[in-house]
Formats: structure tokens, C-alpha cells, sequence
């Protein structure tokens, strides 16, 4: 047996102080977590549970909103300011798990999720850089139809599964954390991590870290956004592909547009390029298309998701195109 | 057309609900006698439907234990002493063990006992199915004797401690090294010394004609390739037993689908007599077919004996991707050719799938193509490589769920290049008489199932052209395909009635219920046998103590008692006649001219004449009265007749034009597979084999990595099966004709509806798209 401890935490402060070295983990829902210590894959001797610090949702001053990282994904995709002033997040989480997940699942667990790649979960009989690093990836050459395309590498082609944090990209949401040392915050879009050659590393947190909450920035007048997700069955499914998109069209003209892509990359993919490529011009169907090659120019693929850049391009273009309705 | 019965208990807002049921109601009351269909006369008096049990829609008798929680599986009996098992898997395909450290795991808390071929007990080779009329297991591979590994997920380790998590702990810390050979783990290599291969006693080779010769010179033909993956079996209830020896009887807790064969099996494994064996399954969660004899039962009892503990080995979900075994993948060959009038002058049903060294289990996927159309012209056989791969079994409609597919996806593609409607194809090759045997159909009216079908489900017909439209990004379209099961009956079969003082009666068989109402459908069959109350009836099944070898496998189980408790009901009224008085008017007659009904025996001749059997049963010594019959030659299906199940499936299918995702928002289909008897339990078993047959179709595969012979995917987070909302409503029918030669006028349904759902649904892709989709699973990306 592997012997730990379950501790709750009262406070934020009370859960860094309780986490003492690499062998403790904060626990969310352990929607994830659960799993992965049942695999043999995390093996923490200490659990400090985290789940009913930072419940709640708070309009700021500045007229963002700060989600706290124990909230549960239901009551996020629930919440009306969420649903009125950032849709593509509320459609995001609705289109991952099931009910009784994001009922269970924590903001702050979700972020921290691992990859679904089915050699990183068989620890007897596959290779992992991710999970022991330097001995090989049998996803190359292997079952890759969830796989990476774009920032992947030679020692791992693992993508991350959250639908969620597809959504946070395209707010710009800022991810506060607290250590003992003090608080930081982290942009969502460089708080993960790019595999290179240490696929184990996977985000900016260093250990003892602890999300505390997630700041969504104002949202923009007339902006329009959503979430789009295919996969393979029509529920309980990780995303082949996903995209959040936004648009904002004055005068016949885009001024801003957003593009995040899931299930693709090993964190949310935002196409900074492909945005850059629409804003100033028509919102027409050339536009976007142009946009979306831009896009997936750097895509690689395996033979089994050879399909995914295509597939990526017309989600993309078509959520584009619903974003511009009349406009077009 | 009028024998045609809607579905009794369609959604509630059908305006025909009324009328539907009152001729549900009819039906009964014509077949309500418990003589054999066919025979029956309106004169006796069951015939007012008191008794009346066939055809109603009762609930399942086991239905309410197992919602409150009170059915007892494998997995929940306990006693004293007893410890938890977990596996060790290989984790390559072939070679030998070179080393095995269990040291730390015979020193971890709990732990009991570590078992490896090095001190497991000298065991035979388990008897596989097909090596002796009772070997029920899934291979001949020997069980930890020996260091030799011969797939990857082999069993290489037994551990027994205290606690499932002590158990599965040290599982973990045992070492194994290996010397690697050689395997075989791609089809592409096993498949270049495939062997015409044999099931089931014949060889998978059948020519009628010069086959080739025809497609040649054929008016019109199609020649197409498919391919299908292998599947796992993911039974709700995971693969588990529960282990006792005492009193010199290895006690199992079992989940199988044939108790009586499990425990010869078993017993011939540790060279023990099968009454030394007594294995009960009473509530199984699940089979399919593979619900049967594999390692983990010899393992449990061998470490049981060893430790001298009870174990309860149950599988994790993973155990069960890696030791119990499924459908094999195939790539097959379906060719047609046919005059321009539609009428077919050569059928090619052939192809290529895999099984083990140590198993006989071919894939059968030509069966379908033997029996459901006429052609001038035949050539069907089936090769067979072996792999180094789990053994490959049963799994719901063993070769007709993918036979199906190719063969009427061929027909689909015919008649599209005839410009002939679909239905209209099959109809003018519908055979008069098996087109392979020359027999004469037992019950055949697949043509009534097409026309209800296309009625119920709007069919549009069609001349070579596409019906689909579009809908905003989605493309429309619609498709049909015919379904086939064989009816068969195997021998075994046996039953005990016994009645009692109170006017009821027990029925006793070895029989299983898996899930799918054997206890429920075997108390109507007795109740019309019988002319005693359904509720009357108990009925006690799962045990080997009891009658009968029978199986719950091939659709046949019902099939089996109904011709068992027919034999014991025909020893009973000879009991019976031992025990009516000078006094009665029946006194005297002979056993062959009185029946039983209305809870009395009467005579046929005159049915006024009656003694309640109430009355004869007080007359007896012990206070009951019991016979035990066993069904008679099975010569109905193997000699006489050609009896087989049919069907009519049609869907409506949805392709995003943007993404290729695939949606069924419709599904129509109408059986005909004789009387149904019991409208509930037989639409949910149409339901769910459409619902598994959905999943095969768009989803489901193992994902066997050919590099090292491991299934990448061993659990339902990987391994995709349909979530509620890819089940659309499904609207089910059937024609209830009776087949006077099967025993209840039932031919069985437990699997016909895994066919033809598969072709419905890739016709209308091609309806919708069209784009043919000729291998499964069929996902998105096949049509962006």
C-alpha cells in the first residue's frame, strides 16, 4: 500500500502551509487526480484538500470577474454573468465530461489536468516521457487519433483534454496563484508549458504553488464568441478538435477576433497569426479561410489524425462564420 | 401483412395505442393452450386466456431485487477467511519468463499467498469450445504451468491478500523479465498464411456453381473489400468469481452463461468429477457470449486450494480487455452479380479473420450469405490466420453482426447500379427454399417485415438515385438493410416440474439468466404448459445442481426449455395418471389423451371431464409431484427444416457536411423470428442489440497495437460505446407469426437485432453523402 494522509484545508494560507515538499498534492474534485494515483502514476503521501476554499465568483471593479479556483465547473457554466458576458465559456464546459463530473470538478482542477494519452496511463506495458523521462514514447508510431499536432515534439505528442481552459484562452484569463513566497499572476496562454524535451513539465507552477482563483478581464461590447467541439461520440468524449472563436465587427470591418483551438496542442492553441489575419478586414468566408491556414501552417501530424489539420480549418472557418451571422 | 403487430407499448401519444393492444389481446387468447403451436384446438378450456401467459408483456422477476440491491452477483458472496485475488499481465506478446521477483510482494501488508507457474498446482488444459460437446472454455492455453507467454495480458501472477487493496498493491510490485520472441501481431502477416478455416464442425467453404465465372460475365456487379476491427466484450457486470473448497466440492460463484459446462470444464481442469464441482451463477450481469470459462476461474481456485482460503477474484475493467476474450477483426469480400432484372447470378461472400492456436473459434461471417438470398452462383469461405492475441470468442451474433454489414452494404451498392429500389432487390431474390440446404422454411415472412417496416418508417423508394437532402450543415439521408440470426437448439436440455398443494409449481433448470429475462419468459412458457398461474410459478435456474447442460448462447436457451419442460410436462401427466381414482371418469384413460389446464387435468376428448391437480397432488405420498423431461432430438434445425430468424432495419442518418460527425436520429425495425413471447422483454432485447449493433457501427474497436500485441484502450474512458444521447428512440416490431417447429413457436432473439443496423446506417451515409463507408467503426473523419 501506499500509506498518505487527507487533510483539509481551512484556508489558502493554511494549505500552503500544510503542503511540504513534492510528496504532498492539493486535491480538488480528484476528478483526475483519483485516477491517476489509482493508476500507480501519481503517488502523493499527502492530500490537502483544497475544495471548499475560493467558492465564489465576484464581479471585480474593472468589470471583469474572478472565478475562484474551488468552484465547480457546473456552477461556472451556470452562473448568469458567465452565460451573458462569456458564453464561449459556459458552452465550453458544458461540452465536456458528463453532469456528474462537472458537478464534482473544480476551476482549479481542471486547469491542472493531465493528458488522456492511453501510454501515459499504462504504466506496466508502454513507454512515457511524460511519465518517466527519457525512456521513449510508444504514442509515435502507435493509437495517436487524440494526439497533438501543433507544439508537440519528438518525446511527446500528448494533448491537453480541458474544454475549459479552450474558453480561458480566449478571454486572456489570468490565472492568480499563491505560494508562501506571495502571489503571482499568469496569463492562461503562458502558463502551459511546451513538451521540448522534458514533456513532464507541463506548466509554469512551481511545487507548493496553489491556484487560487482565475480572473476573467472585462468583457468587450459587442463581442461575440463560442465554442465549438467534435469528437467522436456526441457526449462524454474528449474534444478531436475544438475552437473557441470571437469576433467583433464594426462597420463591416473585424476590429477584434479571437481563436483558441483544443485538442490539438499540449495546452489550448490561441492563433495569435490567423486573428492578426482577419482583424481589419471583411468579415467574408476567404478571410477566414485564410485565417485558418494560417492557423494549422505548422502542423504536423501522425497517421492516425492526419485528418485533424482539415478538420481544425473548417471548425474554425465555420465558427467564424456563424460568429459573423448578418455581418457577412 | 395482417399478421403484422405494431409495438405494444410505443410512445404513449400514438394514436393507435388503443386499438394496438386489444389485438395484442387477441393474440393471446388464440395461442393460449399449452400445446404445441400449431396444434391447438378453440374447444379446450385454456382457451379463454385465464391462463393466458405467452405474449404478455410481464416484468422481469428479477427486475425489482436488482433495482433495491438485493441481487447477489459473483462478486458479493463472502466467507470466513476469505481474501481478495489481483492479476499480474504479461506485458509482451511471446517469449518466456526469465526471471519473477515476489519477494516484496510476499512481504507486503496482507499478503497471503503470491502464485506463479512455479508453485501454481499441475492443472490440464482447459477444454475450449468445439474439442468435446462440453468444453466451454475459451482456449486450450495452460493455465500458469509454464513460463511460456503466449499473448500480451497473459496472466503471469496470482496474488491473494487480505484486502482488494492490499491485493492490488502488491500486484504492483512484482517484477517479471522476459526473453522476447517472435510473435505475430499483425493481421497483414498472420493473414499471408490464412487457411480455409472450419467452425462448428464444418469446413467455412461452400461452392455452388462457378462463382467467378458469373461475376464475369454478370449483366451488373459490384466486387468490394471491408474491413472490421476486433472488439472487447463490455459486459456491465466485470468477469468475477467467488472460490470455496469444503467438503471435497469446489464452491464457485460464478457469472457464466452455462453453469452446468462451466463446472465440467472446471472440474476436468483440476482432474476432478463435475459433481465435485457445484457452480451457481444466479444473477449474471451480462454475457454476450463471453461470459464463459477463462483464466481467472482456474486461477481463483487454484490459488483458493493452495492458500486453503476462499478467494473472490473479481476483474478490474482492465482484466477484462486483457484475459477474456471477444470478436475477431475480419477483412471480407462481398461480390455480386445479377441479371438486369435484379435477380442475383453469383454471390462471393469470402474473406480473412484471426483466431488463436488454441482456440477453433472462426469469425462465421459468411452464415448470413448461406441462407437469406437465392443466387445462381456461390463461393463462400472463410481464412483463418493465427495470432499471438488474447483468444478470440463469441460476441453477440458471432459473425452475422459483421456478416451482415458487408453483405448488405453489397446489396445496397447492387441495387443502386441496378436502379432497382433496395427492398425491391431482396424481394426478387428471396428464396423459396433455403437457397444452400434445399430445405423448406420452418416460418419465413421477411418480405411482410420489409413492407411494415418501410410503411412504419416512411420509406421513400428509390431507382438508383440519392433520397438525401440537406438540413443547414447536415446532410440527410436514409437506409435500409436486412437482419439474420439462425434459429438453433442445443442438446442438453432439461427440466423438473414439481407441483405442490397449494396449486403451484417449481420449475427447475440449469438454464442462466444473463440479464435478458430467462426466469420471467421460462415461468410463461410453464404457466402455458402447464395451465397453472404465472405468478404460481417459481423458478429456480443458475445452478448445476439442477437439470440440464443448457447454455444461454446463440439465441437458443428458450428454445431448449420450452422443448425441456414440454418433455417434463409429457413424464408429469404420466404421474399424474398414477394417481387419478377409481372414481374419476379419467380413470383409465392413458396419459397421451388428457392435458393439463386451468390448474386440472382433463381429457382431450372431453374437456368438460377434470380433476384439479390440487386434489391429485394431495393423493400423493410426499405431498408433491415431479417430472423431469429432457428436450428431444434437436433434428427440427440440424435435419428437417430451414429455420432462421429475419429482420427489416431502417435509419435515418445526419453527416455534418463541416466536421463529417455522424448522427442516427431514427431507427425502425421489424423481426421476424416466430411468436414473441413476452412484448417487454423481447423490445428491450431488439433495443439493446440495436444499441450495441450502433456502437459496433460508428464507434467501437479495440485498439490493438500490432507492434507489441497490446489493447491500448482497456477501459470505458478509451473504448467507445454509445452515451445516451447517440441512442435515438428506436421503434421496434415484429410479425409474431409462430414457427410450428420450434418448441414454444419462438426461434429466439437475443442477437438479431446486432444485424443489419450496421448496413442500414452506412446506406444512408451514402443516402446522405454519398460517400460508401465500408469499414467500421465508421467515424468522422472517413467523411470530411
Amino acid at each position: 500500500m501506499n500509506p498518505l494522509t487527507y487533510e483539509k484545508a481551512t484556508s489558502s494560507t493554511d494549505a500552503l502551509e500544510r503542503h511540504d515538499g513534492d510528496t504532498a498534492k492539493f486535491l480538488g474534485a480528484g476528478t483526475n487526480l483519483v485516477d491517476l494515483m489509482r493508476e500507480g502514476i501519481a503517488t502523493p503521501t499527502r492530500l490537502i484538500d483544497v475544495t471548499s476554499l475560493a467558492q465564489s465568483i465576484e464581479e471585480q471593479s474593472d468589470g471583469g470577474l474572478r472565478i475562484g479556483a474551488g468552484v465547480s465547473n457546473t456552477a461556472v457554466a451556470e452562473d448568469a454573468t458567465v452565460r451573458a458576458q462569456y458564453p464561449a465559456l459556459s458552452r465550453a464546459i458544458l461540452a465536456g465530461a458528463s453532469a456528474q463530473i462537472r458537478n464534482m470538478a473544480t476551476v482549479g482542477g481542471n486547469i491542472l489536468q493531465r493528458t488522456r494519452c492511453s501510454y501515459f496511463y499504462d504504466v506496466a506495458g508502454s513507454r512515457c516521457n511524460k511519465r518517466t523521462p527519457g525512456e521513449g514514447c510508444d504514442a509515435i508510431g502507435g493509437f495517436n487519433r487524440a494526439h497533438g499536432i501543433l507544439g508537440v515534439s519528438d518525446s511527446c505528442i500528448a494533448t491537453h483534454p480541458s474544454d475549459m481552459s479552450v474558453a480561458l484562452s480566449l478571454y486572456d484569463a489570468v490565472i492568480n496563484v499563491e505560494s508562501e513566497q506571495g502571489t503571482r499572476s499568469i496569463s492562461i496562454n503562458d502558463f502551459y508549458v511546451l513538451p521540448g524535451d522534458t514533456p513532464d513539465i507541463e506548466n509554469q507552477l512551481n511545487p507548493g504553488e496553489l491556484i487560487v482563483s482565475v480572473d476573467l478581464p472585462a468583457p468587450s461590447a459587442n463581442r461575440r464568441a463560442t465554442y465549438r467541439k467534435v469528437r467522436d461520440r456526441a457526449s462524454y468524449a474528449f474534444a478531436l478538435v475544438s475552437v473557441a472563436g470571437s469576433l467583433i465587427i464594426e462597420d463591416g470591418l473585424v476590429v477584434d477576433a479571437g481563436i483558441s483551438i483544443g485538442g490539438v496542442a499540449p495546452k489550448p492553441w490561441r492563433a495569435t497569426e490567423a486573428e492578426a489575419a482577419i482583424v481589419g478586414s471583411p468579415p467574408t468566408e476567404e478571410v477566414f479561410r485564410n485565417a485558418a491556414q494560417i492557423a494549422l501552417a505548422d502542423a504536423t501530424t501522425q497517421p492516425g489524425n492526419v485528418f485533424k489539420p482539415e478538420l481544425a480549418q473548417r471548425v474554425i472557418v465555420a465558427v467564424l462564420q456563424d460568429l459573423a451571422g448578418d455581418a457577412q | 401483412m395482417t399478421n403484422i403487430k405494431p409495438n405494444p407499448s410505443s410512445r404513449k401519444s400514438d394514436p393507435n395505442r388503443r386499438q394496438v393492444l386489444a389485438g395484442s389481446a387477441a393474440v393471446v387468447a388464440v395461442s393460449a393452450l399449452g400445446l404445441p403451436v400449431g396444434a391447438q384446438t378453440t374447444t379446450t378450456p385454456a382457451a379463454s386466456g385465464a391462463f393466458a401467459s405467452l405474449g404478455v408483456p410481464h416484468i422481469r422477476r428479477d427486475g425489482a431485487e436488482k433495482a433495491r440491491g438485493g441481487a447477489k452477483f459473483a462478486a458479493e458472496y463472502s466467507y470466513p477467511g476469505m481474501v481478495y485475488g489481483a492479476l499480474v499481465y504479461s506485458t509482451i506478446a511471446r517469449g518466456t519468463i526469465t526471471s519473477l521477483e515476489a519477494a516484496e510482494a510476499e512481504a507486503a501488508p496482507g499478503v497471503v499467498l503470491v502464485m506463479t507457474h512455479e508453485n501454481a498446482p499441475r492443472l490440464e488444459r482447459p477444454e475450449p469450445f468445439y474439442s468435446s460437446p462440453t468444453g466451454m472454455a475459451g482456449s486450450s492455453t495452460p493455465v500458469m504451468q509454464d513460463a511460456e507467454v503466449l499473448w500480451n495480458g497473459q496472466p503471469v501472477a496470482v496474488v491473494l491478500a487480505s484486502t482488494q487493496e492490499e491485493a492490488d498493491h502488491a500486484a504492483t510490485l512484482i517484477n517479471v523479465a522476459y526473453e522476447e520472441s517472435d510473435a505475430v501481431t499483425s493481421f497483414d502477416v498472420a493473414a499471408e498464411s490464412a487457411q480455409t478455416s472450419f467452425y462448428a464442425g464444418r469446413n467455412l467453404l461452400i461452392e455452388e456453381g462457378d462463382a467467378e465465372a458469373a461475376l464475369a460475365d454478370a449483366e451488373v456487379s459490384v466486387d468490394l473489400s471491408f474491413n472490421t476491427p476486433a472488439h472487447n466484450h463490455n459486459q456491465i457486470e466485470p468477469h468475477a468469481v467467488t472460490v470455496l473448497w469444503q467438503d471435497g466440492i469446489l464452491r464457485m460463484h460464478d457469472c457464466s452463461q452455462g453453469v452446468d459446462l462451466s463446472a465440467i470444464t472446471i472440474a476436468k481442469v483440476f482432474g476432478i468429477s463435475p459433481a465435485e464441482v457445484h457452480l451457481s451463477a444466479e444473477y449474471v450481469g451480462g454475457g454476450f457470449g463471453g461470459k464463459t470459462v477463462w483464466q481467472y476461474h482456474i486461477l481463483a481456485a487454484a490459488a483458493s486450494q493452495l492458500a486453503d482460503r476462499p478467494v473472490r477474484m473479481a476483474l478490474t475493467r482492465e482484466g477484462v480487455f486483457r484475459i477474456c476474450g471477444a470478436r475477431a477483426p475480419t477483412r471480407q469480400r462481398v461480390a455480386l452479380g445479377s441479371n438486369r432484372e435484379g435477380r442475383l447470378t453469383s454471390l462471393i461472400h469470402t474473406g480473412t479473420t484471426m483466431k488463436i492456436e488454441n482456440n477453433s473459434m472462426t469469425e462465421p461471417f459468411f452464415e448470413q450469405s448461406e441462407h437469406m438470398y437465392r443466387a445462381d452462383n456461390m463461393h463462400l469461405e472463410i481464412r483463418a490466420g493465427t495470432m499471438d492475441m488474447l483468444a478470440n470468442t463469441f460476441m453477440r451474433a458471432p459473425g452475422a453482426a459483421t456478416g451482415t454489414f458487408t453483405l448488405e452494404v453489397a446489396l445496397d451498392e447492387l441495387a443502386e447500379r441496378l436502379a432497382i429500389d433496395p427492398i425491391e432487390l431482396r424481394v426478387r431474390n428471396e428464396p423459396d427454399v433455403n437457397p444452400t440446404t434445399g430445405r423448406k422454411h420452418s416460418q419465413r415472412a421477411l418480405i411482410d417485415a420489409y413492407r411494415e417496416g418501410a410503411r412504419r418508417f416512411g420509406w421513400v423508394p428509390r431507382s438508383g438515385e440519392r433520397q438525401g437532402y440537406r438540413e443547414g450543415e447536415w446532410q440527410v439521408g436514409t437506409g435500409m438493410a436486412a437482419a439474420y440470426y439462425p434459429y438453433k437448439r442445443f442438446p442438453g436440455g432439461a427440466a423438473r416440474i414439481t407441483l405442490n398443494g397449494e396449486g403451484g409449481a417449481l420449475i427447475e433448470t440449469a438454464a442462466a439468466d444473463m440479464g435478458m429475462g430467462t426466469t420471467t419468459a421460462t415461468a410463461a412458457v410453464a404457466s402455458e404448459r402447464l395451465g397453472i398461474p404465472y405468478e404460481a410459478i417459481e423458478v429456480r435456474h443458475g445452478d448445476n445442481t439442477l437439470p440440464g447442460a443448457l447454455i444461454a448462447a446463440a439465441s437458443q436457451q428458450t428454445a431448449a426449455i420450452g422443448a425441456s419442460l414440454t418433455a417434463a410436462h409429457e413424464v408429469l401427466l404420466a404421474e399424474l395418471v398414477s394417481l387419478v381414482p377409481a372414481t374419476s371418469p379419467l380413470h383409465g384413460l392413458p396419459a397421451a389423451e388428457l392435458g393439463t389446464a386451468e390448474g386440472a387435468l382433463y381429457s382431450l376428448a372431453d374437456p368438460q371431464q377434470r380433476i384439479p391437480l390440487v386434489d391429485l397432488v394431495a393423493l400423493s405420498e410426499s405431498g408433491t409431484v415431479s417430472a423431469e423431461g429432457q428436450g428431444g432430438p434437436i433434428s427440427e434445425w440440424t435435419q428437417d427444416w430451414s429455420m432462421h430468424s429475419t429482420g427489416a432495419v431502417f435509419t435515418e442518418v445526419r453527416v455534418n457536411s463541416v466536421t463529417g460527425e455522424i448522427r442516427v436520429p431514427r431507427i425502425t425495425a421489424i423481426y421476424d423470428c416466430g411468436k414473441i413471447l413476452n412484448s417487454k422483454l423481447a423490445e428491450s432485447q431488439f433495443r439493446g442489440g440495436i444499441i450495441m449493433a450502433l456502437g459496433m457501427t460508428l464507434m467501437e474497436g479495440a485498439s490493438f497495437d500490432e507492434r507489441n500485441g497490446r489493447v491500448m484502450n482497456p477501459s470505458f474512458g478509451s473504448y467507445y460505446m454509445p452515451t445516451h444521447l447517440d441512442v435515438p428512440h428506436i421503434d421496434v416490431g415484429w410479425t409474431d407469426i409462430p414457427d410450428p417447429q420450434a418448441p414454444t413457436g419462438a426461434r429466439g432473439i437475443g442477437e438479431i437485432g446486432m444485424s443489419g443496423p450496421a448496413a442500414a446506417i452506412s446506406n444512408a451515409i451514402y443516402d446522405a453523402t454519398g460517400k460508401r463507408a465500408r469499414d467500421l467503426p465508421i467515424r468522422l473523419d472517413a467523411l470530411m
